[in-house]
């Protein structure tokens, strides 16, 4: 273990990430809403305790190895999420708790959208440019972790997606290809956001809104400038390119970039995770759409828009809403809230377990089933006509289970705080899957829920964006042990 | 023609013997001195005892002035580097190699050239034998399908069973069951006794061996004449997992259900990657409790193309007894040809069918293709008629004028793009491919006389 290099590399984060403040620090000062203060004392904190870290350590010149890797990475989102609260803390208007505010942070940073802050409407504009960015950073952040790092340390199958280039280095480590790698990966990113923010433009928002939503479309992340979310825009044309942006980022970045360097869409439909995935959001909003019909619950193009719309932002783990899908037929919000815990494709800013994980436990049913129809065959199990190994699919296996188990745990534990059943599990689905909204007291903002409890989610949402194992590596005596 | 082959196993030894006949100057080059002196005792060849692809072993073979080198020996590179060293030393006009790892030949295009490996023809009997095997599968009731132009004219044996509508009849009746089928029976070989030039007052018999010509379409509807004919196949059952077994196996499964049956572990893992939709079963085809659990007795085919004779026969009847519609047996031992009986349905000889493929290039003048059957007594050959009705024996004649052999019929003729039935009132012009059936061999030399361009022409 090398604290220095592990320090010096949160350091320099830090450093990065104060920089995230002066936005709005400039817009807070332009328009004198007299909140500048708190994004000065934040910018100062950040900055201050950035240059603390790095100084000392700054000459330190390592390789990472696999634990480091663990460790800054579960860190990452662990300090940035309590510096990010700093703004929100002190912000008089708002008059959070500071269980509260690291909740706000930690929701952005991980794109889940889930938020304790109501009267969007009426804060200045500086705090809410500063929550989409919290979403936008996070965004980016989830794309490298999930291109270049977890298949590095080998995650729930992950090393699925490890570059064949690694060679056969017996400490594997972390190289400079990630560099690279998540240049061309942030290149994406901003593209997309900005078509994204000419998109909603274009079809009628403000520009300062299409520029917040765009943050959080791209991000996956689901915050709204506006309390009623994308229910405060009439235009239909505005949900349809919310809907596809989703679909867009909640597919594996990897393809996006090999699609445009070989300029072809053919590598979307040659992907069987991508194929997979499509294939569930159509399922599911036809069912959508058809119940919403014959149950009479909205008009039918309402049902069509609505219907799809939501499947959309629910099954990618968005969280934008606009309507309040919690009184949909019961049946609906359940379907949307499971269809979470598949979340986007691998490689994406979505959250859930991910669809190739969902396909691989699929398959692996399928080929239960035809070795007991023939038990002498030898049926491998493929993924795009590759052969995948054993301990991939074993790997993928007890990420589901460590995964489910936490979540009953996170879920029992809520219970025990008061909760009542159906706020306390889509609180869980909800965070842990990085979607955002749930249902019941939960359905609107979580500034109802107990201090105890909202630590208790935050710990949710952390163990989804770092995929369990890597948070959960950190609590085993072994990984301190030198 | 010289002829120089390389490698006396059982391809070699076969083809010596097809040319030898044939009056051609032979000379057999192979490492193994005791192979070499059997095959001369038996034939009127030349033999030379070393390795096929060293220079002087080629230059006591005669390679200064031979016409031809056939390399099968069991080696790939050995073939293939005597071809280079032929080419390179000897300026050999014609080279041809037996190829038989698919490695090499899924790149053939880009090898197989004079810039790289010098090779003029490859034979790949492996994959040969694949595309046999997938033609009778995909002709049910066949026991035999030869292409000719292109696969567009085909050559079909088929067993007669009692209850076929022609069956027990005159041959001329075809003609009023189906007026708008052309095809035309060339040869009838019976149990006991000569082959048969049918005629129209032929009567077929049940068990008759029915060789018949037909267009590609028409196929199914002249096999349904002599039998019953059996419903398109969909179940597939291959014992085997080598080449051929895996090979048939690709190109087989988009439209049927097949299973393969491997022994080794390992090559199923290999097999299970490489394969889309087949099942790929790790066992043997001789345990009846596998077969069965398989649902063999539902299995319209089964093959059994293991690298072993006696496994073949004895699962192909096991398979047959346990209720297998049809089994297809791999047989390279050409003595087994004769024993199987009437549990096998179709047995296949690897050596058969490169020969068939080697000697369409190896036979002079205009033959395109020729395809040895039953066991090499037999010969089907295309060839090209050439010149005008001054010089030619054969252009500008109506088919029933031809001087040909007692044992020769004419199947049909391709003329441009279309195929012609042979029936006697045909007139044959130049440039048109003849297939034609012959029941003796021997009389090859004889159809190549007749076809021959008389000295006018020059």
């Amino acid at each position: 273990m090398q604290f220095a290099m592990a320090f010096k590399i949160i350091g320099v984060l830090l450093i990065l990430f104060s920089s995230a403040m002066l936005p709005s620090l400039l817009l807070s000062v332009i328009s004198q809403d007299g909140i500048e203060s708190a994004f000065a004392i934040g910018f100062g904190a950040t900055l201050a305790a950035g240059i603390l870290l790095w100084l000392p350590n700054r000459l330190h010149r390592r390789d990472l190895n696999i634990r480091d890797g663990f460790l800054v990475t579960a860190l990452f989102w662990i300090v940035l999420g309590l510096f990010g609260a700093i703004p929100l803390w002190i912000t008089p208007q708002l008059n959070l708790s500071p269980v509260a505010a690291i909740f706000e942070s930690i929701s952005g940073l991980t794109t889940t959208g889930a938020t304790v802050i109501t009267g969007l409407d009426a804060l200045p504009q500086s705090l809410l440019l500063y929550r989409q960015l919290l979403q936008w950073l996070g965004g980016i952040g989830i794309i490298v972790l999930a291109v270049a790092i977890l298949p590095m340390l080998g995650i729930g199958g992950m090393q699925l997606y490890r570059a064949e280039s690694a060679g056969p280095s017996k400490d594997r480590k972390l190289t400079p290809r990630i560099t690279s790698t998540a240049k061309a990966l942030f290149g994406i990113y901003l593209l997309l956001t900005v078509a994204c923010a000419l998109s909603y433009f274009a079809a009628g928002m403000s520009p300062f809104d299409a520029l917040c939503h765009a943050f959080s479309t791209v991000a996956i992340g689901g915050f709204s400038t506006h309390d009623a979310s994308l229910g405060h825009y009439d235009e239909h044309a505005i949900l349809l390119v919310s809907s596809l942006f989703m679909l867009f980022s909640a597919i594996n970045f990897g393809l996006h970039f090999v699609a445009l360097q070989r300029r072809t869409a053919r590598v979307y439909a040659r992907d069987s995770e991508t194929a997979f995935f499509i294939t569930v959001i159509t399922l599911a909003t036809v069912v959508t759409c058809s119940l919403l019909l014959t149950t009479e619950t909205l008009g039918l193009e309402d049902s069509l828009i609505h219907g799809f719309f939501q499947t959309v932002s629910i099954a990618t783990t968005t969280g934008f809403t606009t309507q309040d899908f919690s009184i949909w037929p019961l049946f609906l919000p359940i379907l949307l809230l499971m269809l979470s815990f598949m979340g986007g494709c691998v490689g994406s800013t979505g959250g859930g377990m991910k669809a190739m994980r969902i396909l691989l436990i699929f398959r692996q049913g399928v080929r239960e089933l035809r070795q007991l129809l023939h038990p002498n065959a030898v049926i491998p199990l493929k993924l795009d006509a590759r052969r995948v190994q054993t301990e991939v699919i074993s790997a993928v296996w007890s990420f589901f289970a460590v995964y489910m188990f936490c979540f009953v745990m996170i879920w029992l534990a809520l219970l025990a705080t008061n909760l009542d059943f159906i706020s306390a599990f889509s609180a869980v689905v909800a965070t842990m899957n990085n979607l955002g909204p749930g249902l019941g007291e939960v359905s609107g903002d979580y500034g109802s829920v107990s201090e105890v409890g909202k630590l208790l989610l935050c710990l949710a949402m952390l163990m989804g964006r770092l995929e369990v194992f890597t948070l959960l590596v950190l609590f085993t005596p072994a990984f301190w042990r030198h | 023609m010289k002829i120089i082959i390389l490698g006396a196993g059982q391809v070699g030894g076969t083809l010596a013997e097809h040319l030898a006949d044939e009056q051609n100057d032979i000379t057999v080059v192979d490492e193994r001195a005791a192979t070499l002196k059997r095959l001369q005792e038996r034939l009127d060849i030349r033999t030379v005892l070393g390795n096929g692809a060293h220079p002087s072993t080629l230059m006591s073979a005669g390679a200064n002035d031979a016409d031809m080198l056939i390399a099968v020996t069991d080696s790939d590179e050995i073939n293939m580097l005597a071809c280079s060293v032929a080419f390179t030393l000897f300026r050999t006009p014609t080279k041809i190699s037996r190829v038989r790892s698919t490695d090499y030949l899924s790149e053939h295009a880009a090898l197989f050239k004079s810039g790289a490996i010098p090779v003029d023809v490859i034979i790949g009997p492996e994959q040969l034998v694949t595309r046999n095997i997938e033609q009778l599968i995909a002709n049910p009731g066949s026991l035999q399908v030869l292409d000719f132009a292109d696969g567009r004219i085909r050559l079909v044996a088929v067993k007669a069973v009692a209850g076929g509508p022609i069956v027990g009849r005159e041959l001329q009746e075809i003609r009023e069951h189906m007026p708008r089928v052309d095809t035309r029976v060339a040869a009838i070989f019976r149990r006991l006794g000569d082959p048969i030039i049918p005629e129209g007052s032929t009567v077929v018999e049940p068990d008759d061996e029915v060789f018949f010509i037909a267009a590609r379409e028409h196929i199914r509807d002249v096999t349904a004449e002599l039998r019953d004919v059996d419903k398109p196949y969909h179940r597939i059952m291959i014992a085997g997992g080598g080449n051929i077994g895996a090979t048939l196996a690709g190109r087989l499964e988009k439209q049927y259900q097949v299973k393969v049956i491997e022994r080794s572990y390992d090559r199923c893992r290999t097999l299970s990657d490489l394969l889309e939709g087949s099942i790929v079963l790790h066992g043997s085809g001789n345990e009846p409790m596998l077969l069965r659990q398989e649902n063999i007795e539902n299995t319209d085919v089964f093959c059994a193309l293991t690298d072993n004779d006696e496994s073949n026969i004895m699962m192909s009847m096991l398979a047959k007894r346990l209720g297998a519609k049809k089994v297809i047996t791999l047989i390279t031992n050409s003595a087994y040809a004769d024993l199987i009986g009437e549990e096998i349905d179709i047995a296949i000889s690897p050596q058969q069918i490169t020969i068939s493929s080697l000697l369409a290039h190896v036979r002079r003048g205009d033959i395109s293709a020729v395809h040895s059957l039953r066991r090499g007594a037999a010969e089907a050959i295309e060839l090209t008629a050439h010149g005008d009705a001054r010089s030619s024996k054969v252009v500008g004649q109506r088919l029933d004028a031809l001087k040909l052999p007692s044992s020769v019929t004419v199947g049909a003729i391709l003329r441009g793009d279309d195929v012609l039935i042979a029936h006697s009132n045909v007139v044959v012009e130049a440039n048109d491919h003849v297939i034609l059936f012959l029941t003796d061999r021997t009389q090859i030399s004889a159809v190549e006389k007749l076809f021959a361009v008389g000295f006018g022409f020059i």
